[in-house]
């Protein structure tokens, strides 16, 4: 059984549609890649999936049952997204806001507080701790968040069952802390963990995806592996870029040159 | 933090018990709470100062909470309990009641007419509020607060009218009223405002794991399986009934409920399991002492509470925002 499977979900939350006939199954411990120009669509199927507004039609199931028939907290057990922005600005310190995302759980404290250790060092963040969040740089809250949602769905070994949602995550991270993050994907991705993310930067997208789902003004253009995808035609048509496609030198995707 | 507090209230409510137009030292304090001694002293402290210290404390502890549940609500440390409209639907149902010529006449349980037209002000000020800002998308701070804002201004102009046509004695009655204090502070009264206000200091803090997850915004509360809406809906309610009940008891004490929170916040961080009941007991304390030394600054002529409060308050206040950094607070 598919984790996630949308049939023809159209979704107009502010009367336009934003998103048309998308089809899309996700297995678990699959790892998808939005991509697509400006205002395609990718942050508003992320925000469908977490539940901020509803399809007005089509099908959309969660583990077998209707998104918006499961109880809130059940599902908050299970799946997990990172916006964009945060607009925290409260002083809580780093661990705290961690400690955040263990909410829909009664794991206890002490379990809780082992997982947080376990993201804050997954994420590189331990050092920051005790720090507050409201003294961080972008890069260093971004890194708060994720940890954030990663506490959310943490499991040290089977993480089945369970859905990641992660806007433009690289957004504001150094090149080691990208590759950390994709090393962190792979890893809870082993586990079970099924994730979805919009990354702008094609070649991240491709060394951490299974599969892209390519969205243009709404609907779904191209899916599938990222050597089928990722071909100069696409780019010519959707971000009308001249691009070469070479094959990377690590010999596992594709990598996309600008022109 | 919370232990200190918990520890100072006592001994301001005894010095608070002792201190007024006659001076009574705290070991006689004691003797008289303790019923040994049965002078005039006893009189005075049990009769007259024991409820309305009593009431400046449970009306203290109620808008200092209630302000801290509105900052975490609002995502804004600049947030008052005011803010959803409570104060001046309630001042304008006081005015209207006295320009109506109701003010001699009694409710029941020895509340005036007055402080039932103020409670029903505030809160239909609130229910206004609330279907303003409510949508079939749910209801959005953000123009919950504009609709406050608006709403206390319509309000203010209602009362503004009303004072301008209204004759010189009605005028200074309902300025006495808005000035506000304690000196009313009757048994029936106390009891009043125990049960009530007493429910809204027991209610707030079981939304303090919600309001904590709502500082990271409303989205990623409800992605964390909190109840949004209702949860919005039941703190309004709780703050618009301890307010409403406070400013119908006492009038307008302005700034317990803005600053207090502020300050207890600044000290000990913003998770709302401890600041709820630290801001509850330093608006106690708060309201307590500045009763205190309205009663003897001047005494016997006592001073409105709310002057003291700023007074007291203020430069504490500052003092601590020019240091803010320290605290981490950025607005």
């Amino acid at each position: 059984m598919s984790l996630l499977a949308l049939q023809s979900v159209d979704a107009a939350p502010w009367g336009d549609p934003v998103l048309t006939d998308i089809n899309l199954r996700l297995e678990p411990g699959e790892v998808i890649g939005l991509i697509g120009p400006n205002g395609a669509g990718k942050s508003s199927l992320l925000r469908l999936l977490a539940g901020d507004f509803a399809a007005t039609s089509g099908s959309l199931r969660f583990a077998g049952r209707a998104l918006d028939s499961w109880p809130r907290q059940q599902l908050a057990q299970r799946r997990a997204f990172l916006p964009q922005l945060s607009l925290l600005n409260f002083p809580y310190t780093v661990e705290e806001v961690v400690l955040l995302g263990r909410t829909p759980h009664s794991t206890g404290l002490r379990a809780d507080q082992d997982i947080v250790r376990q993201v804050l060092r997954a994420t590189d963040t331990l050092s920051l701790r005790n720090r507050l969040y409201t003294q961080l740089s972008g890069g260093e809250r971004q890194r708060v968040q994720l940890a954030r949602v990663l506490a959310q769905l943490w499991h040290s070994t089977d993480m089945s069952g369970t859905l990641l949602l992660l806007d433009e995550p690289t957004a504001a991270l150094d090149l080691a802390h990208q590759q950390q993050l994709v090393t962190v994907i792979a890893d809870i991705a082993a586990r079970g963990c099924a994730v979805m993310l919009v990354v702008h930067d094609v070649n991240l997208a491709a060394s951490v995806s299974d599969r892209l789902l390519v969205l243009d003004a709404g609907q779904a253009v191209a899916s599938g592996s990222p050597e089928a995808v990722l071909t100069p035609a696409l780019f010519r048509e959707l971000f009308h870029a001249e691009v070469l496609v070479q094959p990377h030198p690590n010999g596992r995707q594709p990598l996309v040159i600008g022109l | 933090m919370l232990l200190l507090l918990a520890a100072s209230l006592p001994l301001a409510m005894l010095l608070a018990l002792g201190s007024g137009a006659v001076k009574i030292a705290p070991g006689d304090t004691v003797a008289a709470l303790l019923g040994v001694d049965r002078g005039q002293a006893s009189l005075i402290v049990q009769q007259i100062r024991l409820p309305r210290v009593l009431l400046a404390g449970i009306i203290g502890a109620t808008l200092a909470m209630s302000g801290a549940a509105m900052q975490g609500l609002f995502r804004n440390p600049l947030a008052d309990p005011s803010l959803i409209g409570v104060t001046a639907g309630a001042s304008l149902g006081a005015s209207l009641l006295i320009v109506a010529g109701g003010s001699s006449l009694t409710g029941f349980m020895g509340l005036s007419l007055v402080s039932l037209a103020a409670f029903v002000g505030g809160v239909l000020a609130v229910l206004l509020v609330y279907r303003l800002a409510s949508s079939d998308n749910g209801t959005s701070v953000a123009t919950m607060l504009l609709a406050g804002i608006a709403i206390t201004a319509l309000a203010g102009a209602a009362g503004s009218l009303l004072e301008f046509f209204t004759d010189n004695e009605r005028l200074r009655q309902i300025s006495l009223w808005k000035m506000g204090g304690l000196d009313g502070a009757t048994l029936p009264r106390l009891l009043l405002a125990t049960v009530v206000a007493g429910s809204v200091l027991l209610a707030l803090p079981r939304y303090a794991l919600p309001l904590n997850t709502l500082l990271l915004g409303e989205s990623e509360a409800r992605h964390l399986g909190i109840a949004v809406n209702r949860t919005k809906l039941a703190l309004i309610t709780w703050v618009a009934i301890g307010v409403g009940t406070s400013v119908a008891l006492v009038g307008t004490i302005a700034f317990v409920g803005l600053v207090v929170p502020h300050i207890v916040r600044l000290l000990i961080g913003p998770d709302h399991r401890t600041l709820l009941p630290a801001s509850a007991l330093g608006g106690a304390i708060l309201l307590v002492c500045a009763d205190a030394l309205s009663r003897t600054l001047l005494a016997p002529t006592e001073l409105p509470v709310g002057i003291i409060t700023a007074l007291i308050g203020v430069p504490f206040f500052i003092s601590l925002l020019r240091q803010r950094h320290h605290y981490g607070m950025q607005t």
